[in-house]
């Protein structure tokens, strides 16, 4: 996958003039809020279960390295086996050792963020193997040769007039006049389609939600029932998970599942959520003959003990986005790599380097709605705030930036002459914006009045407002 | 240095910890392991036996199944018929060799073709009998094996599901403890499906649909009744 992070800006200018785009994010907008807040609306407990999730991630993280001990022991108590991989190539090698010890030709994959962060699809293509996407969504991008746009609606950027075409250029073998005008048509089309892969694949991928040290399980939850085909009907299930996804124990996957699938879709439950445990047992009449399990750091482990430590807090729910201005404007693929919206924003530049990714931590107007709504309580303003600061350490923002920067930081940290200053430049820069009383140029921002005019000063500073209030508030107690 | 112990290694590093055998760290994990303790259970499912029967079935509703109530085992054979019948389904389904399935007494429905043994797809009809549910969500849990084949939960159109009224519980916590009971602590069956509905899809335009890879329907047939 190309990353075109450094090229944000660009990005996001073509994605605004993207009519097809513009339309499908309505729904976004239109959806995913109100859902959310219907079932959270529906449990009085919501609050409490995310102060118990967060503390249950934290805990895991403090003890990572036990948990993870734990949890290899326990998979292999079920006659699973725990690969650990370092980096991405480290993670494809093992798959495709694998897939080549069992001759696989084909393999059918559920839905996982893991494998698209180590671009396993286009490897295994590469080397001869035939990658099959079974979530509708990632089917429907994987026919457009594309990426998904949303870590849980991957193909939340696309009409159905989109996906119907798709299906038309894809499905040659079906009649030519079939209907397809109906969203369920589509579904259908791709169910039938789809159900012969299962069958055919000698390979089945996924990713977890969770992993249990308590009893060497993986949890996947889902809604399609893919997934679950997918690790059911292939003689070999791999499962591909980052370190950070151990809980404990089962008690703790169900606090944490109360606020994922809340905080995702505003379902109480999704409509399937299995935990696996090895392989087919003496007493099984289906199910995998093998189970293999890749534990993989890729970054993690450089996350923890440092000030973005609470992002291993995530659990991929996608209601950042979902509730980001930003996002519903530009919708995923602007921000250039595999992690879109407010947490793109953060792990992004830990994963691919803030060299790379500086524009995503800037493309934020702090309005907080990430932070507010995440179940996890990550603090993605703050996060985004920490790169900000390490951009301008490293000098990698533009000149302008840093001088305008380092004035402003100036006059910041001597409170008496910034408000002497300020308190001479208000009225004069309010007079400097005409009878108008705003902007059409601004030097240095001529981007920004390009859209709109700033507003020109009042009058008063917010300091001095302020301190009138307070004089007033005094009055009124006296 | 292997991956492992280099993914180790880093993570003790960062977390500070110490080789000491009682390290708080190691008591901690243990502890936990051990007596995994109680989180946050809400309210809504903590109700008495007939009030948990009434909130399952009215949450599995919710999440677009349908729900049957048969006084006793014997009832079930005729509420498949009918289910059938009302759907033009063929009076066919299979089932795998749960002993409470294969007490059913089936054969009072003449007309009805009873197969045992996992699904290759070719089934519209399986019959699953869950080990527990759990009233606050409408969610059914069922165990892989040769009782209840995998398979018959995620291969047909309709798949419906027998749940004893007494095996309905209040939250997803006390059905864990039940298995922990039945499967020995930390120990698990292959594959524990907690299934809420039938199977669905949002990724054209948000749009829910019914009927992705698994069943179109989900109809669970509660025995035993209120009362019970």
């Amino acid at each position: 996958m190309q990353i075109t992070s450094p090229s944000f800006k660009e990005n996001a200018r073509e994605a605004l003039d993207d009519e097809q785009l513009q339309r499908a994010m309505r729904h976004v907008r239109g959806n995913f809020v109100g859902r959310r807040q219907a079932a959270i609306d529906a449990l009085p407990e919501f609050e409490e279960l995310r102060d118990n999730a967060r503390a249950i991630k934290d805990h895991v993280l403090g003890h990572l390295d036990l948990y993870l001990e734990a949890y290899e022991r326990k998979v292999e108590e079920a006659g699973g086996t725990v690969h650990w991989a370092e980096t991405a190539a480290d993670a494809r090698g093992i798959v495709l050792d694998i897939c080549r010890m069992n001759n696989a030709r084909t393999v059918t994959k559920g839905k996982s963020m893991m494998t698209e962060e180590i671009e396993l699809n286009d490897f295994l293509e590469a080397s001869g193997i035939r990658p099959v996407e079974t979530d509708l969504g990632e089917y429907i991008i994987q026919l457009r040769g594309e990426h998904p746009s949303h870590i849980t609606a991957p193909a939340v950027h696309l009409n159905k007039d989109q996906v119907e075409s798709d299906f038309r250029r894809a499905h040659t073998d079906l009649p030519a006049d079939r209907d397809l005008s109906e969203p369920v048509q589509l579904l259908s089309e791709a169910r039938q389609v789809l159900r012969q892969k299962y069958f055919e694949a000698d390979v089945g991928i996924t990713g977890a939600n969770f992993l249990v040290a308590e009893t060497g399980s993986s949890i996947i939850v889902t809604n399609e029932g893919n997934g679950d085909l997918t690790q059911t009907l292939p003689r070999v299930h791999i499962v591909i998970a980052s370190i950070e996804k151990i809980v404990p124990t089962l008690d703790d996957a169900a606090q944490i599942v109360r606020v994922l699938a809340r905080s995702a879709t505003g379902q109480d439950m999704t409509a399937y959520t299995t935990v696996s445990t090895g392989p087919r047992r003496a007493n099984d009449l289906d199910g995998p003959q093998d189970y293999h399990v890749i534990l993989l750091d890729n970054g993690r482990t450089s996350l923890l003990g440092t000030e973005f430590q609470d992002m291993l807090r995530c659990i991929r729910c996608g209601a950042c986005m979902n509730h980001c201005p930003v996002y519903h404007t530009i919708g995923g693929h602007a921000y250039g790599w595999v992690y879109p919206g407010p947490i793109g924003a953060v792990l992004t530049p830990a994963l691919i380097g803030i060299d790379k990714a500086g524009h995503l931590p800037n493309a934020s107007t702090f309005c907080g709605r990430c932070e507010a709504v995440c179940p996890m309580r990550i603090p993605l303003p703050k996060m985004m705030r920490h790169w900000r600061e390490r951009e301008f350490e490293r000098g990698l923002n533009p000149k302008v930036a840093r001088y305008g920067l380092k004035f402003w930081a100036w006059f910041a940290k001597r409170p008496s002459i910034y408000r002497f200053v300020t308190y001479l430049a208000m009225p004069l820069i309010g007079v400097m914006g005409g009878p108008r009383r705003r902007f059409r140029f601004l030097p240095f921002a001529l981007g920004w009045v390009k859209y709109r005019d700033l507003p020109a000063p009042e009058g008063r500073t917010f300091l001095q407002q302020w301190r009138d209030r307070q004089t007033l508030n005094q009055d009124a107690r006296a | 240095m292997s991956g492992r112990d280099a993914i180790l290694s880093r993570i003790r590093n960062a977390v500070n910890a110490s080789d000491d055998e009682d390290d708080p760290r190691r008591v901690a994990v243990s502890a936990r392991l051990d007596f995994p303790p109680r989180g946050v259970i809400p309210a809504r499912g903590q109700l008495g036996h007939d009030g948990r029967i009434e909130l399952f079935s009215k949450m599995a509703e919710k999440a677009a199944a349908t729900v049957d109530h048969a006084a006793s085992a014997a009832d079930v054979p005729a509420l498949v018929s009918a289910y059938l019948r009302k759907r033009n389904l063929g009076a066919r389904l299979r089932m795998g060799s749960d002993r409470r399935l294969r007490a059913i007494p089936w054969v009072d429905e003449r007309t009805l073709q009873v197969m045992i043994g996992p699904t290759e797809g070719s089934d519209e009809v399986t019959v699953s009998h869950a080990l527990g549910a759990i009233a606050e969500t409408g969610t059914l849990a069922l165990a892989s094996g040769r009782d209840n084949p995998t398979t018959l939960n995620l291969l047909s159109e309709h798949h419906i599901v027998v749940v004893d009224a007494a095996d309905i519980a209040g939250d997803m916590e006390t059905v864990l403890d039940s298995l922990r009971e039945g499967y020995g602590k930390g120990h698990m069956p292959r594959t524990l499906n907690f299934i809420t509905g039938p199977s669905r899809s949002g990724d054209i335009e948000q749009t829910l649909l019914l009927g992705a890879h698994g069943p179109r329907a989900l109809h669970v047939i509660v025995v035993g009744g209120k009362g019970g």
